[in-house]
């Protein structure tokens, strides 16, 4: 009931405050992750360059490690609002786009593209993308007869999830070593080596595809309310529940795409920021800035965890995402 | 008897079939009256081997998957999808990396420590007292299997001679095993069995419910643990031996039960015959799709398994949130 009071005045205080703490952590991780490395630099230093205020030296070095963190962000908020929709549109937090198949299904379109087709961010981005929808379409269709908000989602996802698991580990067999390396290093999820070449295409379908779900962000809390009564208060239910389906399947691809398939930060982000803001509902924005700072900050962990480790962000983000996970399952039996 | 049947006819196909088609008398002479022609050796050396080890692990896995449901009560349990079979991959994995393993010998010991770290993690996160919610079960498993999967790919990623060999292993495969090398499973393979041969009768008992159990003189915590070790072993040996393979022990005990009922002692003698069935038709199907080559039998029984897990989720009554 404070919830709702609290949402009716406007701008809650309590989320306000977590998003900027999160936008706070998530930039001093960027300046951390833009400093360190071969050539180290100290964050007053790449705040300067940032500034433009560096030399040259520093300029060069500030603007070759951007795009990374820069992907990062975006893949992390893309992820996140995907979590956010799919988990508020089938009323269950296990809902999300990584547990029911669709990013193993962005995986599966996304090596096919790369083992038969060729490498290149916006071949796979398609890869990714076409993917995404066609598992998304699958496990739709089946789970059709007892509509969205059944569990039995989640276990079918599952289900079509672990074939996908097959096909790609059979491709992964099929392909020559060096195609096979490189569809690993992209399976696992991956920031290194990303520059603007993965920055501008991923920037356009965010740019694109999250105004779309920040637009139907308050329909979409009505539907949580149940489609009768969000029907009641005039809100188009099917249009907009298949708006925002495709529109989070393209989020994960584009993500996807960019990276490879990160686990868990769709599944965790939107949880962890309704912890925090303490609001029920999608919590949109600081679902989004939650899903960049874990991104960031698997970024940073995998490239600092060990001395010179370059463990992929893909897998501290398993690591850290299945802990999390657990601790859930373990918690909900209490 | 029927299973029986089923279980010699796929025996069968699985020696008679190949790249190079031969007839069934060609494979009797083989098997009966061994000359060392060229045909011969291709059936004594190649296929017997991989038909051998097929009917092993098709019957560890089957065995495995109906001890599993039958302690959890749980239609879903399954040593590959909750993350068993994977636990004994990424020791195996481990073990290849941080101490040079290369045979299945020297794998079973990683395997084993490896499964039993996967099935005490199922147990506590699953919760394996009395019947369990499928989706919770399910969900253990994804979870551990991700930080299992994570941690295989980090080691692939960081070493490419690695993932050369460990790709072709992870994917699940009969090829290219000689029945020495299967023969120090063996130890492995039989206590799984001995195990849940002496628990078969108070896994019956468990199933009327705790104190039931009690009542029969049954010690339902310790029939737990030991079940639990039983898989333990028998998942070991199987992922020692070919890889981590899905599905198997999901399809068939859950077949089974509809077919015949609930008595866990003929749930598993006829899971054991069946296990091998779909195991080697998986095998001897991706041989046919994929020729000139082959597919993979840990992917035919993903993609089989897959839709089969499909139809079961869509058929359970209760699921719980």
């Amino acid at each position: 009931m404070t919830a709702l009071v609290r949402r009716e005045s406007g701008l809650d205080r309590r989320s306000v405050l977590v998003v900027a703490a999160l936008a706070l952590v998530t930039l001093t991780l960027v300046v951390l992750s833009v400093g360190t490395g071969d050539y180290e630099m100290s964050p007053g230093e790449v705040l300067a360059t940032l500034a433009g205020q560096g030399t040259k030296a520093q300029y060069l070095v500030v603007m070759g490690r951007l795009p990374r963190v820069l992907v990062a962000i975006l893949v992390g908020a893309a992820l996140a609002l995907a979590g956010a929709v799919f988990q508020t549109i089938t009323r269950n937090p296990l809902g999300s786009p990584d547990i029911i198949g669709f990013t193993t299904g962005s995986a599966t379109g996304g090596i096919v593209t790369l083992l038969l087709i060729g490498s290149g961010p916006g071949l796979v981005s398609l890869g990714a993308l076409a993917g995404g929808l066609l598992t998304a379409l699958v496990v739709m269709t089946l789970c059709a007869p007892h509509g969205l908000l059944s569990s039995r989602l989640v276990l079918l996802g599952i289900a079509i999830s672990a074939v996908l698991v097959g096909v790609n580990s059979y491709l992964l067999v099929k392909a020559n070593l060096e195609a096979a390396s490189q569809a690993v290093g992209w399976l696992v999820g991956d920031l290194s080596g990303r520059d603007w070449s993965f920055f501008v295409p991923l920037a356009v379908a965010v740019a694109v595809l999250a105004p779309v779900v920040f637009v139907n962000g308050r329909a979409l809390r009505m539907l949580e309310m149940g489609d009768d009564t969000a029907t009641g208060i005039g809100v188009d239910v099917h249009r907009v529940r298949l708006t925002l389906v495709l529109v989070a399947v393209a989020l994960v691809a584009a993500a996807t795409a960019a990276t490879g398939p990160l686990p868990f930060i769709a599944l965790a982000a939107p949880q962890l920021a309704r912890r925090m803001t303490r609001l029920p509902g999608p919590n949109l924005l600081a679902s989004a800035f939650v899903g960049a700072t874990l991104v960031v900050a698997a970024d940073y962990l995998g490239q600092r965890l060990l001395e010179s480790s370059l463990l992929p962000a893909g897998v501290v983000a398993a690591a850290l995402g299945g802990a999390y996970l657990l601790w859930l399952l373990l918690r909900r039996r209490a | 008897m029927g299973s029986l049947v089923a279980l010699a006819a796929v025996i069968l196909l699985s020696i008679g079939f190949g790249s190079n088609r031969l007839s069934l008398g060609e494979v009797l002479h083989a098997l009966f009256a061994y000359d060392g022609s060229y045909n011969d050796v291709v059936v004594r050396d190649d296929r017997l081997p991989r038909t051998v080890l097929g009917v092993l692990v098709g019957m560890a896995l089957a065995l495995a998957g109906s001890l599993m449901q039958a302690i959890t009560r749980n239609p879903v349990a399954e040593p590959g999808l909750l993350g068993i079979n994977h636990g004994a991959a990424v020791a195996i994995v481990l073990g290849s990396t941080l101490f040079s393993v290369t045979s299945p010998g020297e794998y079973v010991w990683f395997a084993f420590a490896g499964a039993l770290a996967g099935t005490a993690l199922v147990s506590v996160i699953g919760g394996t007292r009395g019947a369990t919610s499928p989706l919770r079960l399910v969900l253990a498993g994804v979870a551990i299997q991700a930080v299992f999967v994570g941690i295989n790919q980090g080691m692939q990623m960081v070493n490419t001679h690695n993932l050369q060999a460990m790709r072709f292993w992870l994917v699940g495969s009969l090829v290219n095993r000689s029945l020495d090398q299967l023969s120090v499973l063996l130890p492995f393979f039989v206590a799984g069995v001995v195990i849940a041969i002496v628990l078969a009768r108070a896994l019956n008992a468990l199933a009327l419910g705790e104190d039931t159990a009690c009542g029969l003189g049954a010690n339902p915590a310790l029939v737990r643990v030991a079940g639990m070790v039983a898989v333990g072993l028998l998942s070991a040996s199987a992922t020692a031996a070919c890889g981590p393979i899905a599905f198997v022990g999901l399809m068939i005990p859950h077949v089974v039960r509809t077919l015949i009922g609930q008595d866990e002692r003929w749930v598993m003698l006829i899971s054991a015959l069946l296990g091998p069935v779909l195991l080697l038709g998986c095998d001897v199907l991706g041989r046919l799709l994929g020729s000139p080559g082959e597919i993979q039998v840990g992917v035919m029984t993903d993609v089989v398994g897959g839709i089969a897990f499909v139809i079961v989720a869509r058929r359970l009554k209760a699921v719980r949130r």
